[in-house]
């Protein structure tokens, strides 16, 4: 028998100029930082990418100082249509720069190109169109007829989705009026910056964006800033009770999308071929580097044994491996801090007496890769149903009626996401209605759109991005 | 006037739809405006707002499940069982508040009309902060607004009607339920309300109401982990300290106005919003 | 088996080599529709997003060689115009036993399908070759004939020298959910094929939804078809690769259910190497490598051979070619 083997077919790096150094953009320059610079790496091969600045108080500082004027100056008094214009003109060149982007997102962060490529860059520009034409009718959200921006908005992202969370957070915070001080994660910087050149090509004025990188201390600067009007933040549950605590008692007005442990219900009428792709995009996309991942599949006893052989025999068809090639479906784990983390909790979870499975197949020698995971025998007292592994990592549990599904979906203290897979319309609504959770995917998952509110309820945080109710987020009732 | 001698009443909690007493068997002295002694109210425990806690959770499903029409229906009730202890309310108002009778009698209108603003809510909110998203795929995507869960509210502590009510009613009409924490100086008009809550269509458990300190009962409810929310309008000076405690477990918080509002004006949905989630449902279109 | 053309015969045994399990499916329409109405539905945006993301697989260099030559030694050649003449039919089998005249190594076809009463044409031209003879029949295209006519039509290909006859399926009697009967003439179609492979053509494009598909699929691999086949190149839209998934995915579980394997023939409208590349990784990944030979899959066209012969040129010269470099028929 003739195997089919693809040859590599890796996309080319020529497309991006790594520079040696990184600076800060502040003030519509890129400056030096006053931290010790860190260096951001290419999961995947541990090559080191570059040096990037790390910014102290006093960047910070220096950032909101830039923040503010540019919003009492320029930005706040502007045109509502003009400001339209420079998002309608970032988006183009997002587009334009698309392929840069792809690259230089999966060399700092280890996802595949094919996501950076058809999912990240695409849905990061459509975010900055969708927004740009929000500019000019803030009449139109629901706050009154004269909204208000709230001024300077500090904005602190993760490293799974470095390009598109910087897109969630600055496309509307600067259609709203406001100017932004942005901290990307430590570890995938680099498309944050080449951002930056994008809004100096736009000529967007100085001020209106700043970002400054560095790590927890730099953000922490960010979020308690005391001239910081709005802080909008992603990334862990933990880190953001801690922001909560920060901004209590002040005026800052606060928006957090933290973390999830998605639910993934199969009911034993769902169209199953589908339904097997929906899971592994649920937790496989992004090496499951994913805060809606769908972590706990929750599949109706009946079909469970035809599910599980179902997906672990798509599980073998995934491709881990090198994210610059072009039919790599699970990339690297986006640091070795990261990799720990998902090995650990892995182990508990064998401790526990599940069952674990792998597909067969090497991993790359260098780099950091986890190959993915399936749980099976897992119940709802097991730490890898109720922890979010972030990693490429699946629980399965099995349910026997509606009722036991959402009653297992919702005992969680995370309420971001959920899926329901069932050819059933009536049955979908019902449970949609019952879950507890801000986004509820039917008969697929993982799907993303600027015009569809995303966020959590529970501890996975609270606010919308996307949408109308994402622009109220930026803007008070005048 | 006869001469005949008054039945007084007492003062308890309510909670799960009945009237208990303080848990803690404690009760605190309550005066009118000119500090005459008026009754002795309960005064709740952390006991007594777990219980509450308890209770209102119980009752979530079931509030939580009602068509938006019943829901302001049943707010509605409120209002009318609330127009015939009208003058009852006024009395209570005007002693504890020290106001005249006649603008009493305008805060009670005031409070019972703002049930009837409220009842007109709960089947316009999804039509206004709801809707169908126009996403760039064949899917059928919509977002619906819904009740957050379990709120605790610190009652204002000066306008012991109108602002109590100004502070409930958007709760319930939300679908969530609620444990109040009343005005400390000024908790009668909470137990009235207490009973007609109690023989309107209120499920028990829907509003749990309790007399007592704010400052002393506020942290519990603050650190509940089974507390979805808290209105900390009549937090005062430990409205910060809640603030962060909220934060333990992500609660949704309304923060405390500088100072106490003027009740009267159209509050718009401002109180509503901040104990609504929102959910978005994708679905394919497909034949 | 003569009972099996007898429509109100009671109690019919399912055909030969499957399991017992089945034996009850076809035992009544009633039993039938049960069956075929109890397979998981397909969602049409999902499986048309599983298919989309086969497609932007990149298959390059060693892996595009290896996959042009098994997509030329996988077509069946066709040719099936009302102004077919033996003349043509021996032009194509010429080409399909030396698709490229300048190169020794390029691989033949699998077979050459034409009309009926072609077939000895095609069978002679191509003796000693292993290139099979596939005939249509069933009133090809459209099915509408009697049974009777149907079944002449199958034995006077088989009679000319078929070796391989695609029939239809009546899309008729199966959107009006008469689905015994439809079972009943695969049935006696394969009976009359005797020892020629069936493939049966469910023109998926008539059937319209991916629910449709996959009954058809199930229908006619319980009555016994060799292969199923997507379209007759007469109706659009003829094969797409959601409807191959749809397809595929059903003989992956048919094998799981009855350990029979059953090949997969799209047909009509695959034009380009990109496009029967697809389809090779769609194998790849759906089903495996078992059905990634002319025994158990074919592509059903007449323009797709140019185009892999072009391709082929590129990729053994390092040039572009032209249409000139690939004979015509």
């Amino acid at each position: 028998m003739t195997v089919f083997e693809y040859a590599p077919a890796p996309e080319s790096r020529s497309v991006v100029t790594l520079r040696s150094r990184y600076g800060l953009f502040v003030d519509g320059e890129f400056t030096d930082g006053g931290g010790e610079p860190l260096q951001t790496v290419n999961p995947a091969t541990e090559e080191v990418l570059g040096e990037v600045a790390v910014g102290i108080d006093a960047d910070v500082d220096r950032a909101v100082r830039s923040a503010r004027r540019a919003f009492t100056r320029v930005w706040g008094p502007m045109r509502p249509a003009d400001r339209g214009k420079y998002l309608f003109r970032i988006a183009r060149l997002l587009q334009e720069r698309a392929r840069e982007f792809a690259v230089l997102e999966t060399l700092d962060n280890g996802k595949p190109i094919t996501e950076s490529r058809d999912v990240d860059v695409p849905l990061a520009a459509a975010h900055f169109f969708h927004h740009a034409g929000w500019a000019d009718k803030l009449e139109h959200v629901g706050l009154g007829a004269a909204p208000r921006p709230h001024g300077v908005a500090g904005q602190v992202i993760p490293w799974n989705f470095p390009l598109l969370m910087l897109a969630w957070k600055v496309a509307p915070a600067l259609a709203a009026g406001n100017t932004v001080v942005l901290k990307p994660a430590e570890t995938t910087p680099l498309t944050a910056l080449l951002f930056a050149e994008v809004c100096q090509q736009a000529d967007l004025p100085p001020g209106v964006v700043n970002i400054v990188t560095g790590a927890g201390d730099t953000g922490r600067a960010v979020v308690e800033h005391a001239d910081v009007d709005k802080v909008a933040f992603t990334g862990s549950t933990e880190v953001g009770k801690q922001i909560a605590r920060a901004v209590a008692g002040t005026r800052k007005v606060l928006t957090l999308e933290l973390g999830g442990k998605a639910a993934n219900i199969v009911f034993d009428d769902a169209p199953v071929d589908e339904a097997v792709e929906g899971i592994v995009r649920g937790i496989f996309f992004n090496q499951g580097h994913v805060c809606c991942a769908g972590s706990r599949l929750l599949v109706q006893e009946s079909v469970h044994d035809e599910v599980v052989a179902a997906l672990q025999r798509r599980m073998g068809t995934l491709r881990v491996g090198d994210p610059l090639d072009k039919n790599t479906d699970v990339g690297a784990i986006n640091s070795a801090e990261q990799l720990a983390r998902i090995r650990e909790l892995v182990s508990i979870g064998e401790a526990e007496g599940a069952q674990v499975w792998q597909p067969a197949g090497d991993l790359p020698e260098r780099g950091h890769w986890f190959k993915p995971t399936v749980f099976t025998d897992v119940t709802p007292a097991h730490r890898i149903a109720r922890d979010e592994v972030f990693g490429p990592v699946l629980s399965v549990l099995t349910f026997r009626t509606p009722d036991e599904a959402v009653a297992k979906a919702n005992n969680t203290t995370y309420g971001l996401s959920a899926g329901i897979w069932s050819e059933k319309g009536s049955r979908i609504l019902s449970v949609a209605n019952q879950l507890r959770a801000g986004v509820v995917w039917a008969n697929t998952f993982n799907q993303f759109d600027p015009t569809s509110p995303f966020g959590g309820y529970k501890q996975s945080g609270y606010g919308r991005e996307g949408g109308r109710l994402g622009m109220r987020a930026y803007l008070k009732e005048s | 006037m006869s001469d005949r001698l008054q039945v007084r009443k007492t003062y308890k909690l309510y909670v799960g739809g009945k009237f208990p007493r303080s848990e803690s068997g404690r009760t605190f002295e309550v005066t009118d405006a000119r500090g005459r002694f008026v009754a002795n109210a309960a005064h709740a425990s952390r006991k007594d707002a777990r219980d509450a806690v308890v209770a209102a959770r119980g009752a979530f499903a079931g509030w939580s499940g009602t068509t938006a029409y019943n829901r302001g229906q049943v707010l509605y009730r409120v209002a009318e069982v609330m127009e015939g202890r009208a003058a009852q309310f006024a009395e209570e108002v005007a002693a504890g508040e020290g106001l005249s009778d006649g603008k009493a009698r305008a805060a009670v209108d005031a409070a019972i009309d703002r049930w009837v603003w409220y009842a007109g809510w709960t089947d316009k909110l999804a039509a206004v902060l709801g809707g169908t998203n126009p996403v760039a795929g064949p899917y059928f995507d919509f977002s619906v607004p819904e009740p957050t869960g379990v709120v605790a509210v610190l009652a204002p502590q000066r306008s012991s009607l109108l602002g109590l009510v100004s502070v409930l009613a958007p709760v319930l009409a939300t679908g969530c339920t609620a444990v109040v924490v009343s005005s400390a100086q000024r908790p009668l008009p909470a137990i009235t309300l207490s009973e007609v809550l109690a023989t309107s269509d209120i499920p028990g458990g829907v509003a749990n109401l309790l007399t007592g300190d704010a400052a002393e009962i506020g942290p519990w409810l603050a650190e509940h982990a089974d507390v979805d929310g808290i209105d900390l309008c009549g937090a005062g000076a430990t409205a910060m300290e809640l603030e962060r405690s909220a934060a333990g477990t992500l609660k949704r918080v309304l923060r405390a106005p500088a100072e106490e509002p003027d009740w009267t004006a159209d509050p718009g949905l401002s109180r509503m919003t901040p104990f609504l989630e929102t959910k978005t449902v994708w679905h394919p279109i497909g034949a | 088996m003569t009972h099996a053309l007898d429509p109100t015969a009671p109690g019919r045994p399912a055909p030969a080599g499957l399991p017992d399990a089945f034996a009850d499916v076809t035992r009544s329409d009633a039993a039938l529709r049960a069956f075929l109405h109890g397979l998981p539905g397909v969602d049409q945006v999902g499986a048309e997003a599983r298919a989309a993301q086969l497609g932007t697989r990149s298959i390059k260099t060693t892996a595009k060689a290896w996959a042009v030559d098994t997509a030329i030694s996988m077509v069946d050649l066709t040719t099936l115009e009302g102004a077919d003449t033996p003349g043509r039919v021996r032009s194509l089998a010429a080409k399909a036993r030396r698709p490229d005249p300048a190169d020794d190594s390029c691989p033949q076809v699998a077979a050459v399908c034409v009309y009926g009463d072609l077939a000895g044409v095609a069978r002679d031209a191509l003796t000693g070759t292993g290139i099979h003879t596939a005939a249509v029949a069933t009133a090809f295209p459209s099915g509408r004939a009697s049974r009777e006519v149907k079944l002449a039509d199958v034995r006077d290909a088989v009679a000319n020298g078929a070796d391989e006859i695609d029939m239809v399926i009546d899309r008729g009697a199966f959107l009006a959910g008469r689905y015994l009967d439809v079972f009943e003439e695969v049935v006696a179609v394969k009976e009359a094929c005797g020892s020629a492979h069936l493939k049966v053509i469910l023109e998926t494009g008539e059937l319209r939804t991916y629910d449709a598909v996959r009954r058809a699929s199930w229908l006619a691999m319980l009555a016994g078809g060799d292969f199923i086949k997507t379209s007759t190149g007469k109706v659009s839209p003829a094969a797409t690769l959601p409807v191959c998934l749809v397809m595929l995915e059903a003989v992956r579980d048919f094998r799981a259910a009855t350990g029979t394997q059953v090949g997969v023939k799209p047909a009509g409208g695959i034009r380009t190497t990109k496009d029967a590349v697809k389809h090779l990784v769609m194998i790849n990944e759906v089903v495996g490598p078992d059905w990634l030979t002319p025994d158990w899959f074919r592509f059903g066209a007449s323009s797709l051979l140019d185009d892999l012969l072009l391709q082929r040129q590129k990729l053994r010269t390092g040039h572009y070619s032209g249409p000139d470099h690939v004979s015509v028929v």
